[in-house]
């Protein structure tokens, strides 16, 4: 429980979403990643420290360089959990769409 | 779900909030009659294919609507179905704008099941340009655990179970 709330935390900043969605892609370096952000070099390793801290991503080295990685598995774990809170939501809403219709139709 | 109605998602650590926020097709007048009104409530809130029944309901401020979900033996895997209450209290409410409270598991009699955590609700009503209404809901809990407790009740109610066999179906 204590590593999923870690996860939520590094998730809802966006510049580390940003990182996620860029090496979904492919396995990039730390200068690589920061050429995409008007950040630091420091300030995106700070960030992909918090990723890997939350084993959102890992780090591998090929050469003199390492490469970060996106965790797929621990993302759709995350994706899994919240996307039972939201599906009872959105049944709910696509329910509440068709009484709306059902009134509106009622009225004609 | 109808992919034109902007449906946001957000869960916030810092505040241990979750919100939703969903456009709906209907003016205002119409909207906010559907989200309090017992009628229309039983019609929709309990998730396919559990069903909520509305047991009583005083829309006021320091009123409540105690209701049970009804969960299908089909889904519980059991022999009958189960049926699980609940119970929103109303605090503040503001016609067609916004209605917030409490969040409780209870019993039949709408008795506080202090096993569970109590969650407050913020339902926010605005009506947007194009004739359709914009439903914000802020849903806070004490802490993280609270809220994934909440979750992990929709997992015991069978209601994710069921989804999960929905998935299976339209695969």
């Amino acid at each position: 429980m204590e590593a999923r709330r870690d996860i939520f935390q590094a998730l809802a900043d966006p510049t580390r979403r940003a990182i996620i969605t860029l090496i979904a892609l492919q396995a990039m370096t730390p200068n690589a990643i920061a050429e995409h952000f008007n950040s630091t070099r420091q300030a995106v390793s700070k960030h992909l420290q918090i990723l890997t801290e939350c084993e959102l991503v890992t780090q591998k080295q090929q050469g003199r360089e390492i490469y970060y990685q996106l965790e797929v598995n621990k993302m759709k774990e995350i994706d899994k959990w919240l996307n039972q809170f939201r599906k009872i939501w959105e049944s709910r809403f696509n329910q509440l769409d068709k009484v709306l219709l059902t009134i509106q139709n009622k009225k004609k | 779900m109808n992919s034109n109605l902007k449906f946001d998602f957000e869960v916030n650590k810092e505040n241990n909030t979750i919100v939703l926020k969903r456009e709906f097709a209907a003016n205002l007048e119409l909207v906010w009659k559907a989200w309090t009104t017992a009628e229309l409530l039983d019609q929709w809130w309990g998730p396919e294919p559990c069903r909520a029944k509305t047991k009583s309901m005083d829309f006021r401020e320091g009123g409540h609507w105690l209701y049970c979900m009804i969960v299908p033996a089909s889904i519980t895997g059991g022999e009958t179905e189960q049926i699980h209450w609940g119970k929103q209290e109303y605090e503040k409410i503001v016609s067609h704008k916004i209605f917030s409270g409490t969040d409780v598991f209870c019993d039949e009699n709408g008795t506080a099941n202090p096993e569970f955590p109590t969650g407050r609700f913020e339902n926010v009503f605005s009506e947007e340009a194009n004739g359709r209404t914009l439903v914000t809901m802020i849903s806070t809990h004490n802490s993280f655990e609270d809220i994934e407790a909440v979750i992990a009740m929709g997992f015991k109610e069978g209601i994710t179970v069921s989804f999960n066999q929905l998935d299976e179906l339209l695969k």
